[in-house]
Protein backbone atom coordinates (compact mmCIF):
# COMPACT_ATOMS: atom_id res chain seq x y z
CA UNK A 1 0.00 0.00 0.00
CA UNK A 2 1.12 2.97 -0.69
CA UNK A 3 3.59 4.50 1.99
CA UNK A 4 1.87 8.49 1.82
CA UNK A 5 -1.17 6.69 3.61
CA UNK A 6 -1.93 8.14 6.95
CA UNK A 7 -2.46 5.24 9.68
CA UNK A 8 -4.45 5.85 13.12
CA UNK A 9 -3.25 4.94 16.57
CA UNK A 10 -4.80 1.72 15.80
CA UNK A 11 -3.43 0.23 13.14
CA UNK A 12 -1.00 -2.48 14.27
CA UNK A 13 -4.03 -3.67 16.41
CA UNK A 14 -6.48 -4.04 13.20
CA UNK A 15 -3.41 -5.89 11.39
CA UNK A 16 -3.63 -8.00 14.72
CA UNK A 17 -7.38 -8.93 14.03
CA UNK A 18 -7.05 -9.70 10.48
CA UNK A 19 -8.56 -6.49 8.97
CA UNK A 20 -8.33 -5.58 5.34
CA UNK A 21 -7.09 -2.74 4.86
CA UNK A 22 -7.57 -0.22 2.06
CA UNK A 23 -7.14 3.24 1.29
CA UNK A 24 -9.84 5.83 2.25
CA UNK A 25 -10.11 9.75 2.19
CA UNK A 26 -5.65 9.31 2.77
CA UNK A 27 -6.21 6.28 5.64
CA UNK A 28 -5.07 3.38 5.64
CA UNK A 29 -8.46 1.83 7.36
CA UNK A 30 -10.12 -1.45 7.91
CA UNK A 31 -12.83 -2.01 5.58
CA UNK A 32 -13.46 -5.47 7.03
CA UNK A 33 -13.02 -8.09 9.59
CA UNK A 34 -15.27 -10.47 9.61
CA UNK A 35 -17.35 -9.80 6.54
CA UNK A 36 -19.07 -6.62 5.89
CA UNK A 37 -22.86 -8.40 6.58
CA UNK A 38 -21.85 -10.08 9.99
CA UNK A 39 -20.30 -6.90 10.98
CA UNK A 40 -23.60 -5.19 10.14
CA UNK A 41 -25.63 -7.71 12.02
CA UNK A 42 -23.44 -7.88 15.05
CA UNK A 43 -23.73 -3.77 15.57
CA UNK A 44 -27.65 -3.67 15.31
CA UNK A 45 -28.52 -7.26 17.27
CA UNK A 46 -24.94 -6.85 19.43
CA UNK A 47 -22.25 -4.79 20.10
CA UNK A 48 -19.74 -3.05 17.19
CA UNK A 49 -16.63 -0.81 17.69
CA UNK A 50 -15.09 1.02 15.14
CA UNK A 51 -12.06 2.67 14.71
CA UNK A 52 -12.86 6.25 13.30
CA UNK A 53 -9.65 7.93 14.62
CA UNK A 54 -9.48 9.26 10.57
CA UNK A 55 -11.87 11.89 11.58
CA UNK A 56 -10.42 15.53 12.69
CA UNK A 57 -10.65 17.64 15.53
CA UNK A 58 -10.25 20.95 15.85
CA UNK A 59 -10.66 23.15 19.21
CA UNK A 60 -12.38 26.69 18.79
CA UNK A 61 -11.72 29.17 22.20
CA UNK A 62 -12.48 32.54 22.62
CA UNK A 63 -14.82 34.99 23.73
CA UNK A 64 -16.25 35.21 20.13
CA UNK A 65 -16.43 31.36 19.49
CA UNK A 66 -20.32 30.55 19.51
CA UNK A 67 -20.83 33.54 17.79
CA UNK A 68 -18.22 32.86 15.17
CA UNK A 69 -19.45 29.73 14.65
CA UNK A 70 -23.27 30.75 14.48
CA UNK A 71 -22.18 32.94 11.42
CA UNK A 72 -20.22 30.41 9.60
CA UNK A 73 -22.55 27.40 10.20
CA UNK A 74 -25.76 26.52 8.83
CA UNK A 75 -27.34 25.65 12.85
CA UNK A 76 -27.37 27.77 15.98
CA UNK A 77 -25.05 27.59 18.77
CA UNK A 78 -25.06 30.31 20.99
CA UNK A 79 -28.03 28.45 22.51
CA UNK A 80 -26.23 24.71 22.44
CA UNK A 81 -26.00 23.87 26.12
CA UNK A 82 -22.65 22.95 27.73
CA UNK A 83 -21.76 19.25 27.26
CA UNK A 84 -24.00 18.53 24.15
CA UNK A 85 -23.35 18.52 20.94
CA UNK A 86 -25.40 19.64 17.56
CA UNK A 87 -24.81 18.45 13.81
CA UNK A 88 -24.24 21.45 11.46
CA UNK A 89 -23.54 22.06 7.96
CA UNK A 90 -20.99 24.61 7.10
CA UNK A 91 -21.62 25.97 3.51
CA UNK A 92 -20.49 28.49 1.00
CA UNK A 93 -21.89 31.50 0.06
CA UNK A 94 -23.14 29.48 -2.53
CA UNK A 95 -24.89 26.85 -0.74
CA UNK A 96 -22.57 24.14 -2.07
CA UNK A 97 -21.39 22.19 1.10
CA UNK A 98 -17.69 22.61 2.89
CA UNK A 99 -18.69 19.96 4.61
CA UNK A 100 -21.10 18.20 7.50
CA UNK A 101 -19.77 18.00 11.59
CA UNK A 102 -20.71 17.48 14.96
CA UNK A 103 -20.48 20.55 17.37
CA UNK A 104 -19.28 19.88 20.84
CA UNK A 105 -20.10 22.39 23.33
CA UNK A 106 -16.84 22.22 25.65
CA UNK A 107 -17.13 25.62 28.13
CA UNK A 108 -19.44 29.39 27.35
CA UNK A 109 -16.14 29.47 25.15
CA UNK A 110 -14.77 26.44 23.69
CA UNK A 111 -16.12 24.18 21.04
CA UNK A 112 -14.77 21.08 19.85
CA UNK A 113 -15.68 20.05 15.88
CA UNK A 114 -15.77 16.78 14.34
CA UNK A 115 -14.51 17.15 11.09
CA UNK A 116 -14.68 14.31 7.91
CA UNK A 117 -11.49 12.61 7.18
CA UNK A 118 -11.02 14.05 3.58
CA UNK A 119 -11.97 17.63 4.48
CA UNK A 120 -10.24 17.99 7.59
CA UNK A 121 -7.26 20.39 6.06
CA UNK A 122 -9.74 22.26 3.66
CA UNK A 123 -12.38 22.61 6.73
CA UNK A 124 -9.71 24.29 9.03
CA UNK A 125 -8.47 26.31 6.43
CA UNK A 126 -11.77 27.30 5.56
CA UNK A 127 -12.56 28.36 9.01
CA UNK A 128 -9.35 30.31 9.38
CA UNK A 129 -9.50 32.18 6.28
CA UNK A 130 -13.57 33.63 7.79
CA UNK A 131 -11.79 34.57 10.82
CA UNK A 132 -11.84 38.43 10.48
CA UNK A 133 -12.00 40.03 13.41
CA UNK A 134 -13.95 37.70 15.65
CA UNK A 135 -11.84 36.83 19.07
CA UNK A 136 -11.59 33.20 18.15
CA UNK A 137 -8.83 30.45 18.17
CA UNK A 138 -8.15 27.93 15.57
CA UNK A 139 -6.45 24.77 17.18
CA UNK A 140 -5.96 21.60 14.98
CA UNK A 141 -5.99 18.53 17.24
CA UNK A 142 -6.49 15.65 14.76
CA UNK A 143 -2.97 14.35 15.41
CA UNK A 144 -4.19 14.04 19.12
CA UNK A 145 -7.34 11.92 19.33
CA UNK A 146 -7.74 8.61 18.73
CA UNK A 147 -11.73 8.07 18.36
CA UNK A 148 -13.70 5.13 18.37
CA UNK A 149 -17.69 4.45 17.88
CA UNK A 150 -18.89 1.78 20.27
CA UNK A 151 -22.60 1.21 18.76
CA UNK A 152 -25.40 -1.45 19.10
CA UNK A 153 -28.12 -2.56 21.95
CA UNK A 154 -25.39 -3.63 24.20
CA UNK A 155 -23.08 -1.02 23.83
CA UNK A 156 -23.79 0.86 26.81
CA UNK A 157 -24.02 -2.01 29.25
CA UNK A 158 -20.27 -2.95 27.91
CA UNK A 159 -19.43 0.59 28.38
CA UNK A 160 -20.68 0.89 32.00
CA UNK A 161 -18.13 -1.36 32.97
CA UNK A 162 -15.70 -0.01 31.85
CA UNK A 163 -15.99 3.53 33.13
CA UNK A 164 -17.30 5.78 35.99
CA UNK A 165 -19.14 7.95 33.97
CA UNK A 166 -23.48 8.10 34.56
CA UNK A 167 -24.05 6.94 31.33
CA UNK A 168 -27.56 6.28 32.06
CA UNK A 169 -28.05 10.14 32.58
CA UNK A 170 -26.40 11.23 28.92
CA UNK A 171 -29.39 11.99 26.75
CA UNK A 172 -29.02 11.32 22.65
CA UNK A 173 -26.08 14.21 22.07
CA UNK A 174 -24.89 14.98 25.50
CA UNK A 175 -21.12 14.26 26.36
CA UNK A 176 -19.45 13.51 29.38
CA UNK A 177 -15.88 14.40 30.09
CA UNK A 178 -13.70 11.28 31.54
CA UNK A 179 -12.63 8.16 32.82
CA UNK A 180 -12.74 4.82 30.15
CA UNK A 181 -10.64 2.24 30.78
CA UNK A 182 -8.77 3.73 33.55
CA UNK A 183 -7.70 6.26 30.85
CA UNK A 184 -8.31 10.09 31.91
CA UNK A 185 -9.62 12.85 29.78
CA UNK A 186 -11.96 10.56 27.47
CA UNK A 187 -14.77 12.46 26.07
CA UNK A 188 -17.85 10.00 25.61
CA UNK A 189 -20.99 11.29 23.58
CA UNK A 190 -23.71 9.39 23.03
CA UNK A 191 -23.95 10.10 19.16
CA UNK A 192 -23.42 7.80 16.50
CA UNK A 193 -23.55 6.96 12.49
CA UNK A 194 -25.52 3.90 12.59
CA UNK A 195 -29.30 4.49 13.80
CA UNK A 196 -28.19 2.04 16.56
CA UNK A 197 -27.82 3.16 20.24
CA UNK A 198 -24.39 3.44 21.35
CA UNK A 199 -21.20 6.19 22.01
CA UNK A 200 -18.66 7.82 20.63
CA UNK A 201 -15.50 8.12 22.30
CA UNK A 202 -12.56 10.59 22.04
CA UNK A 203 -9.17 9.11 23.12
CA UNK A 204 -6.03 10.96 23.63
CA UNK A 205 -4.18 9.21 20.66
CA UNK A 206 -1.31 7.29 22.77
CA UNK A 207 -4.55 5.52 24.53
CA UNK A 208 -6.24 4.67 22.30
CA UNK A 209 -4.99 1.31 21.61
CA UNK A 210 -5.45 0.63 24.65
CA UNK A 211 -9.05 1.76 25.10
CA UNK A 212 -9.76 -0.28 22.00
CA UNK A 213 -8.44 -3.91 23.50
CA UNK A 214 -10.44 -3.07 26.98
CA UNK A 215 -14.12 -2.92 25.16
CA UNK A 216 -12.69 -5.65 22.48
CA UNK A 217 -12.54 -7.89 25.76
CA UNK A 218 -15.12 -6.70 27.51
CA UNK A 219 -17.68 -7.43 24.95
CA UNK A 220 -16.77 -10.42 23.36
CA UNK A 221 -19.10 -12.25 25.69
CA UNK A 222 -22.00 -10.07 24.40
CA UNK A 223 -20.75 -10.82 21.06
CA UNK A 224 -19.35 -7.20 20.28
CA UNK A 225 -16.96 -7.64 16.97
CA UNK A 226 -14.77 -5.45 15.11
CA UNK A 227 -16.42 -3.24 12.38
CA UNK A 228 -14.72 -1.89 9.40
CA UNK A 229 -15.83 0.85 6.55
CA UNK A 230 -17.95 -1.30 4.86
CA UNK A 231 -20.00 -2.12 7.38
CA UNK A 232 -20.09 1.78 8.75
CA UNK A 233 -21.57 2.36 5.17
CA UNK A 234 -24.35 -0.08 4.89
CA UNK A 235 -25.83 0.91 8.53
CA UNK A 236 -25.36 5.18 8.18
CA UNK A 237 -27.21 4.17 4.46
CA UNK A 238 -30.52 2.43 6.31
CA UNK A 239 -30.40 5.09 8.83
CA UNK A 240 -30.70 7.83 6.27
CA UNK A 241 -27.85 9.21 7.31
CA UNK A 242 -25.38 11.51 4.56
CA UNK A 243 -21.91 10.93 4.04
CA UNK A 244 -19.79 14.23 2.09
CA UNK A 245 -18.88 13.82 -1.34
CA UNK A 246 -22.34 11.26 -1.86
CA UNK A 247 -25.42 12.73 -0.34
CA UNK A 248 -23.60 16.58 0.52
CA UNK A 249 -21.22 18.08 -1.80
CA UNK A 250 -19.62 21.19 -2.80
CA UNK A 251 -22.46 20.83 -5.56
CA UNK A 252 -24.89 19.42 -3.22
CA UNK A 253 -26.64 21.85 -1.03
CA UNK A 254 -27.99 20.59 2.50
CA UNK A 255 -31.53 22.12 0.84
CA UNK A 256 -31.44 19.64 -1.54
CA UNK A 257 -29.98 16.86 0.50
CA UNK A 258 -33.25 16.68 3.10
CA UNK A 259 -31.40 18.52 5.69
CA UNK A 260 -33.20 21.92 6.09
CA UNK A 261 -33.81 21.12 9.66
CA UNK A 262 -30.17 22.13 9.96
CA UNK A 263 -30.36 25.53 8.07
CA UNK A 264 -31.55 28.02 10.80
CA UNK A 265 -32.84 31.31 8.86
CA UNK A 266 -33.54 32.76 11.86
CA UNK A 267 -30.19 33.67 11.99
CA UNK A 268 -29.90 36.82 10.35
CA UNK A 269 -27.07 36.16 9.15
CA UNK A 270 -24.76 33.29 7.76
CA UNK A 271 -22.46 32.13 4.94
CA UNK A 272 -24.82 30.69 2.36
CA UNK A 273 -27.95 32.17 3.85
CA UNK A 274 -29.01 33.83 0.50
CA UNK A 275 -28.21 31.36 -1.62
CA UNK A 276 -29.76 28.66 0.67
CA UNK A 277 -33.37 30.99 1.45
CA UNK A 278 -33.73 31.55 -2.39
CA UNK A 279 -33.48 27.81 -2.96
CA UNK A 280 -36.43 26.84 0.01
CA UNK A 281 -38.16 29.35 -1.72
CA UNK A 282 -37.96 29.01 -5.25
CA UNK A 283 -37.28 25.33 -5.69
CA UNK A 284 -33.87 23.07 -6.18
CA UNK A 285 -32.88 21.54 -9.67
CA UNK A 286 -32.05 18.09 -8.14
CA UNK A 287 -33.25 16.61 -4.95
CA UNK A 288 -31.56 13.46 -3.13
CA UNK A 289 -33.76 10.85 -2.54
CA UNK A 290 -33.37 7.23 -0.62
CA UNK A 291 -34.64 4.22 -2.49
CA UNK A 292 -34.50 0.21 -2.18
CA UNK A 293 -34.54 -2.10 -5.52
CA UNK A 294 -36.67 -5.51 -5.64
CA UNK A 295 -33.59 -7.53 -6.76
CA UNK A 296 -30.21 -8.86 -5.76
CA UNK A 297 -27.78 -5.75 -7.76
CA UNK A 298 -26.71 -3.13 -6.08
CA UNK A 299 -26.63 -0.17 -8.03
CA UNK A 300 -23.47 1.94 -7.64
CA UNK A 301 -22.46 5.44 -7.52
CA UNK A 302 -22.84 7.05 -10.74
CA UNK A 303 -25.15 4.85 -12.23
CA UNK A 304 -27.87 6.75 -14.98
CA UNK A 305 -31.37 7.45 -13.15
CA UNK A 306 -34.10 7.29 -15.60
CA UNK A 307 -37.65 8.14 -16.02
CA UNK A 308 -39.23 6.02 -18.95
CA UNK A 309 -35.48 7.13 -21.49
CA UNK A 310 -34.79 10.23 -20.09
CA UNK A 311 -31.84 10.11 -17.81
CA UNK A 312 -32.91 12.43 -15.09
CA UNK A 313 -30.83 11.90 -12.23
CA UNK A 314 -27.70 9.40 -10.92
CA UNK A 315 -26.99 7.25 -7.75
CA UNK A 316 -24.94 8.41 -5.27
CA UNK A 317 -24.77 5.43 -2.83
CA UNK A 318 -25.44 2.10 -3.53
CA UNK A 319 -25.03 -0.77 -0.65
CA UNK A 320 -27.00 -4.18 0.47
CA UNK A 321 -29.08 -3.92 3.43
CA UNK A 322 -28.51 -7.13 5.50
CA UNK A 323 -31.57 -6.12 7.80
CA UNK A 324 -33.82 -5.55 4.48
CA UNK A 325 -31.99 -8.36 2.40
CA UNK A 326 -32.20 -6.00 -0.86
CA UNK A 327 -29.97 -3.26 -2.22
CA UNK A 328 -30.80 -0.11 -1.10
CA UNK A 329 -29.17 3.58 -1.52
CA UNK A 330 -29.45 6.95 -2.59
CA UNK A 331 -29.80 8.69 -5.90
CA UNK A 332 -29.82 12.69 -6.68
CA UNK A 333 -32.93 13.18 -9.17
CA UNK A 334 -33.79 16.05 -11.11
CA UNK A 335 -37.77 17.45 -9.71
CA UNK A 336 -40.83 17.47 -11.19
CA UNK A 337 -40.08 13.76 -12.09
CA UNK A 338 -43.20 11.02 -10.98
CA UNK A 339 -40.67 9.79 -8.65
CA UNK A 340 -43.25 6.07 -8.33
CA UNK A 341 -41.43 5.03 -12.01
CA UNK A 342 -38.15 5.83 -11.91
CA UNK A 343 -35.33 2.83 -12.97
CA UNK A 344 -31.67 2.71 -12.69
CA UNK A 345 -29.47 1.29 -15.33
CA UNK A 346 -27.81 -1.54 -13.97
CA UNK A 347 -25.49 -2.72 -16.54
CA UNK A 348 -28.17 -2.59 -19.20
CA UNK A 349 -30.89 -3.52 -17.68
CA UNK A 350 -33.59 -1.25 -16.30
CA UNK A 351 -34.73 -1.64 -12.98
CA UNK A 352 -37.28 -0.43 -11.01
CA UNK A 353 -36.47 1.77 -8.02
CA UNK A 354 -38.64 2.04 -4.95
CA UNK A 355 -38.40 5.40 -3.33
CA UNK A 356 -39.08 5.89 -0.01
CA UNK A 357 -39.21 9.19 2.44
CA UNK A 358 -38.34 7.27 5.75
CA UNK A 359 -35.11 5.40 6.63
CA UNK A 360 -34.77 1.77 6.37
CA UNK A 361 -33.80 1.25 9.76
CA UNK A 362 -34.80 3.74 12.82
CA UNK B 1 -3.58 -18.29 2.75
CA UNK B 2 -5.72 -18.98 0.60
CA UNK B 3 -7.04 -22.48 -0.48
CA UNK B 4 -5.14 -24.30 -4.01
CA UNK B 5 -6.15 -27.15 -4.63
CA UNK B 6 -3.68 -29.02 -7.06
CA UNK B 7 -6.68 -31.00 -8.96
CA UNK B 8 -7.53 -27.95 -10.40
CA UNK B 9 -6.37 -25.51 -13.05
CA UNK B 10 -7.09 -21.86 -12.66
CA UNK B 11 -6.34 -18.31 -14.93
CA UNK B 12 -4.91 -15.39 -13.85
CA UNK B 13 -8.26 -13.97 -12.99
CA UNK B 14 -8.86 -16.08 -10.29
CA UNK B 15 -11.18 -18.90 -11.92
CA UNK B 16 -11.13 -22.40 -11.47
CA UNK B 17 -11.49 -25.13 -13.78
CA UNK B 18 -12.20 -28.95 -13.27
CA UNK B 19 -11.48 -31.33 -16.07
CA UNK B 20 -14.23 -33.84 -15.70
CA UNK B 21 -13.05 -36.31 -18.24
CA UNK B 22 -15.84 -36.71 -20.94
CA UNK B 23 -14.76 -33.41 -22.77
CA UNK B 24 -16.22 -31.13 -20.37
CA UNK B 25 -15.06 -28.93 -17.59
CA UNK B 26 -16.51 -27.26 -14.55
CA UNK B 27 -16.03 -23.30 -13.88
CA UNK B 28 -16.02 -21.38 -10.86
CA UNK B 29 -14.13 -18.75 -8.65
CA UNK B 30 -10.94 -19.14 -6.86
CA UNK B 31 -10.84 -18.84 -2.71
CA UNK B 32 -8.45 -15.84 -3.02
CA UNK B 33 -11.43 -14.18 -5.30
CA UNK B 34 -13.99 -14.82 -2.87
CA UNK B 35 -12.08 -13.63 -0.02
CA UNK B 36 -11.19 -10.44 -2.35
CA UNK B 37 -14.62 -9.77 -2.89
CA UNK B 38 -16.15 -9.99 0.01
CA UNK B 39 -19.75 -11.00 0.65
CA UNK B 40 -21.48 -12.13 -2.53
CA UNK B 41 -24.40 -11.52 -2.84
CA UNK B 42 -25.47 -11.54 -6.68
CA UNK B 43 -24.37 -13.81 -9.48
CA UNK B 44 -25.02 -13.52 -13.08
CA UNK B 45 -24.55 -16.72 -15.20
CA UNK B 46 -24.97 -16.87 -19.01
CA UNK B 47 -27.81 -19.45 -20.02
CA UNK B 48 -27.49 -22.97 -21.39
CA UNK B 49 -26.28 -22.93 -25.05
CA UNK B 50 -24.28 -20.08 -25.05
CA UNK B 51 -21.40 -20.47 -27.17
CA UNK B 52 -17.80 -18.19 -25.34
CA UNK B 53 -14.66 -18.02 -26.75
CA UNK B 54 -12.35 -17.88 -24.20
CA UNK B 55 -11.35 -14.70 -22.42
CA UNK B 56 -15.49 -13.94 -22.87
CA UNK B 57 -16.91 -12.02 -20.18
CA UNK B 58 -19.10 -15.27 -19.47
CA UNK B 59 -21.35 -13.21 -16.65
CA UNK B 60 -21.36 -11.24 -13.48
CA UNK B 61 -20.07 -11.98 -9.55
CA UNK B 62 -21.44 -8.90 -7.23
CA UNK B 63 -20.57 -8.63 -3.75
CA UNK B 64 -21.22 -5.65 -1.29
CA UNK B 65 -18.49 -3.82 -2.27
CA UNK B 66 -18.08 -4.01 -5.91
CA UNK B 67 -19.32 -5.97 -9.34
CA UNK B 68 -16.65 -8.05 -11.34
CA UNK B 69 -17.02 -9.62 -14.84
CA UNK B 70 -16.29 -13.50 -14.97
CA UNK B 71 -14.21 -14.62 -17.74
CA UNK B 72 -14.28 -17.65 -19.55
CA UNK B 73 -11.10 -19.44 -19.24
CA UNK B 74 -12.06 -21.60 -21.61
CA UNK B 75 -13.71 -21.83 -25.82
CA UNK B 76 -17.14 -23.79 -25.89
CA UNK B 77 -20.61 -24.15 -25.36
CA UNK B 78 -22.39 -24.24 -21.78
CA UNK B 79 -23.62 -26.99 -20.74
CA UNK B 80 -25.08 -26.56 -17.22
CA UNK B 81 -25.53 -23.49 -14.74
CA UNK B 82 -25.06 -23.52 -10.91
CA UNK B 83 -28.94 -22.49 -10.62
CA UNK B 84 -28.75 -22.86 -6.65
CA UNK B 85 -26.50 -19.46 -6.47
CA UNK B 86 -29.47 -17.41 -7.49
CA UNK B 87 -31.32 -18.01 -3.96
CA UNK B 88 -27.80 -18.84 -2.18
CA UNK B 89 -25.05 -16.76 -3.74
CA UNK B 90 -22.55 -16.73 -0.54
CA UNK B 91 -22.07 -20.34 -1.57
CA UNK B 92 -19.18 -18.48 -2.99
CA UNK B 93 -17.95 -17.49 -0.27
CA UNK B 94 -18.35 -20.61 1.70
CA UNK B 95 -17.31 -23.85 -0.60
CA UNK B 96 -15.82 -21.70 -3.61
CA UNK B 97 -14.77 -24.94 -5.17
CA UNK B 98 -17.23 -27.37 -4.17
CA UNK B 99 -21.07 -26.33 -4.17
CA UNK B 100 -20.38 -22.91 -5.91
CA UNK B 101 -19.67 -24.47 -8.98
CA UNK B 102 -20.81 -21.87 -11.61
CA UNK B 103 -20.86 -23.23 -15.02
CA UNK B 104 -20.38 -26.39 -16.63
CA UNK B 105 -18.83 -26.63 -20.43
CA UNK B 106 -18.15 -28.82 -23.60
CA UNK B 107 -15.20 -27.95 -24.43
CA UNK B 108 -13.99 -26.54 -28.34
CA UNK B 109 -10.22 -27.43 -28.45
CA UNK B 110 -8.71 -29.17 -25.40
CA UNK B 111 -5.58 -27.96 -26.11
CA UNK B 112 -6.58 -24.82 -24.17
CA UNK B 113 -6.61 -26.53 -21.13
CA UNK B 114 -2.86 -26.43 -21.63
CA UNK B 115 -2.88 -22.68 -21.43
CA UNK B 116 -3.99 -22.41 -17.82
CA UNK B 117 -1.81 -22.58 -14.85
CA UNK B 118 -1.79 -25.31 -12.52
CA UNK B 119 -1.68 -24.79 -9.00
CA UNK B 120 1.74 -24.18 -7.69
CA UNK B 121 1.82 -21.21 -11.09
CA UNK B 122 -1.62 -19.75 -9.57
CA UNK B 123 -0.15 -20.13 -6.26
CA UNK B 124 2.72 -17.81 -7.19
CA UNK B 125 0.96 -15.53 -8.42
CA UNK B 126 -0.91 -14.74 -5.64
Amino acid sequence: MSADLNRTPLYDLHVELGARMVPFAGWEMPVQYSGIIEEHLAVRNKAGLFDVSHMGEARIRGKDAAAFLDAIMTNEFFSLRLNHARYTIMCYPDGGCVDDLIIYRVSNDEFLICLNASNAAKDIAWMKSQLGNWDVEIIDECSQWAQLALQGPLAEKILSTLTHLKLDSLKRFGFLIGDVAGVQNCIVARTGYTGSPGFEIYVPAKQGTEVARAILEKGKPDGLLPIGLGARDSLRLEAGYPLYGHELSEKISPIQAGLSWTVKFTKPQFIGRDSLLSQTEKGVASKVVMYSLNDRRIARPGATVFSGDKAVGEILSGTLSPVLNKPIGTALVATGNNLDTLTVDIRGTHLPLQITQTPFFK
Amino acid sequence: MSNVPSNLRYTKDHEWVKVDGDGTVTVGITDYAQAALGDVTFIDLPKVGRHLEANDVFGTVESVKAASDLYSPVSGEVIAINSSLNDTPDLVNREPYEKAWMIKMKLKSPAELDKLLDSSNYQSIL
